[in-house]
């Protein structure tokens, strides 16, 4: 689903990236790790079209990153802590504007939504704007928004900051889900119990992918009882200053 | 006399018939000296809380004081005497790091020079470069000139609102180190957090959730007190295996747990699962387990829900 080589990001004289590499498989669940300034989101918005490599080569559900990036952004979700939903739109809205920019048809948007609802048990909220919504639902909504339009990669940055510890369980099962049906999920955290969860992980350090494995091998490897010692043995030999 | 004392406060925002009550009879208090930790999620009322504390927000019921001065009443009194480090980075950005330690220390008049043993720690990290523009500043840097501004008049209260959110894991944990530091200098600390795993760094926590305070004791005691048996179990499709597990009769509550799924039970019938999912599914291993703040906050969680 991605093929990463040797893809690099240079802004003047300063290497955000540094040549990575990676594939991610589809319907796999990739935890993509690193430090704050460690370059993940500048990775990922090459890997999402939004921005173009200075080197290297990508290729994103099938498409390259220099050439057909507007297919990328067609073909895959994003949903982030900081943006997601729109808090003066209805959840109604919310769900018709987002498949409205995917090009879904008004047949596909009735029927998917009604279903899309009963599922989150959000029903009864329909017409009620999104910000009256607690913070919890919002950001299983906002998931539920980004896979609607069926991607084949969702990316997810952060999607559960500062979300309490139950919600951010039924967030993870969701996820689980998704992915079960085929869906590929690309997904940063801070958390590092949430590292486990997924089938790899990859992480950061000064732009470079430092480590990559399943969480079982990273922990092995690094002879680490947990993730967030594996973490914290590879992110303290970091030199660059966070963002 | 306790550092903090707060009783039955209450704060609601919006109006009477749709308002959001942010603060819902909530009273507890801090001795001097003590680490504490307000351990919660958006929305549980933490910023409020300490908003009132540092009164920057008037109560709508209950009363608090600080050092024994009232939040409402006393209110120039204890802005000489506490500290405050908003969730926001709140610094002039178009001011030098050297330029905002200064205009702080001003303000509570008195100086850097007066007041440096007490930052250095914190402060020299970031000394070199104290000519650069706050804004310039990365965000690791940016936290510890919030914390030596809050310093500099050398308070005796510490009130730092999610210091640590958006920080990465290193980051986090020199975060702490430096708390640790500071707390035997004898400064009181509150500190909120929404990360679980900082609870076991304080001396008490309170956990926080929609307004109210689920439980308050030691970490160590609010551990002690989980009674359920708790077991850690994993398997190759660990979504089956979830599945699985909510539907078993013995189980109470069964919930994503890094590596494993934690499986609260009903009682005592580890054999019974056991058997009830060697017929289900292939492989699995199944171990006991002790369980941590999140454990207990999920439980307290789901506890106050019903």
């Amino acid at each position: 689903m991605i093929i990463a080589n040797e893809l690099t990001k240079r802004f003047g004289d300063f290497t955000a990236v540094d040549a990575i590499s990676f594939e991610v498989s589809k319907g796999e669940i990739f935890g993509f790790l690193g430090a704050n300034g460690a370059g993940k989101t500048t990775a990922m918005r090459m890997l999402s079209g939004l921005s173009k490599p200075t080197s290297g080569k990508a290729i994103v559900a099938g498409y390259d990153v220099y050439r057909e990036n507007e297919q990328i952004k067609r073909n895959i979700g994003y949903m982030s802590q900081k943006f997601s939903l729109y808090e003066d739109l209805t959840v109604k809205e919310n769900i018709r504007f987002y498949a409205g920019i995917y090009g879904k048809s008004n047949q596909f948007i009735k029927e998917k939504t009604e279903r899309v609802l009963k599922q989150l048990h959000l029903s009864a909220e329909a017409d009620k704007l999104v910000k009256s919504l607690p913070l919890g639902w919002k950001q299983k909504l906002a998931f539920s928004v980004a896979i609607f339009h069926e991607p084949q990669l969702v990316f997810l940055d952060e999607p559960t900051g500062g979300v309490d510890p139950v919600t951010r369980r039924e967030f993870w099962h969701m996820i689980y889900e998704a992915a079960a049906e085929g869906i590929t999920v690309f997904v940063t955290t801070h958390y590092m119990d949430e590292a486990e969860y997924c089938n790899r992980v990859s992480i950061m350090v000064d732009g470079r992918i430092d480590a990559l494995d399943t969480p079982q091998q990273l922990k092995k490897t690094f002879s680490a009882s947990s993730m967030d010692e594996v973490f914290l043995k590879l992110a303290r030999k970091a030199t660059r200053a966070a963002d | 006399m306790n550092a903090v004392e707060v009783k039955n406060i209450k704060k609601k925002y919006g109006t009477k018939k749709s308002g959001i009550t942010a603060l819902n009879d909530i009273s507890f208090s801090v001795q001097s000296g003590e680490l504490f930790g307000i351990i919660g999620p958006d929305g549980a009322g933490k910023t409020s809380l300490f908003r009132i504390l540092t009164t920057l927000l008037i109560p709508d019921g209950g009363s608090a004081s600080v050092e024994g001065f009232d939040v409402v009443k006393d209110y120039k009194a204890i802005r000489k005497r506490v500290g405050y480090m908003p969730g926001r980075f709140s610094l002039y950005q178009d001011l030098t790091v050297k330029e905002n330690l200064d205009f702080f220390a001003t303000i509570f008049n008195t100086s850097i020079e007066e007041n440096y043993e007490l930052v250095k720690d914190i402060y020299s990290q970031i000394e070199p470069f104290k000519d650069r523009r706050a804004g310039k500043l990365s965000g690791g840097m940016k936290q510890k000139l919030a914390l030596s501004c809050a310093l500099i008049h050398r308070p005796s209260v510490l009130f730092l609102d999610e210091p640590t959110t958006g920080v990465d894991a290193v980051s986090r944990k020199e975060f702490w180190e430096m708390l640790q530091r500071l707390k035997q200098q004898g400064i009181t600390i509150l500190v909120s957090t929404p990360y679980m795993d900082e609870a076991s760094l304080c001396d008490r926590v309170a956990l926080v959730q929609s307004g109210k305070i689920l439980s308050i004791d030691t970490p160590e005691q609010i551990v002690a007190s989980f009674e359920k048996p708790l077991l850690a179990v994993k398997s190759d499709n660990m979504l089956q295996l979830l599945n699985l597990l909510k539907q078993s009769e013995w189980v109470e509550d069964a919930y994503p747990f890094g590596e494993f799924h934690h499986v609260v039970m009903k009682g005592e019938f580890k054999a019974d699962l056991s058997a009830y999912l060697s017929s289900q599914t292939s492989a699995f291993e199944m171990i006991d387990a002790n369980p941590n703040i999140e454990d207990c906050f999920i439980s307290l969680m789901k506890e106050n829900d019903e």
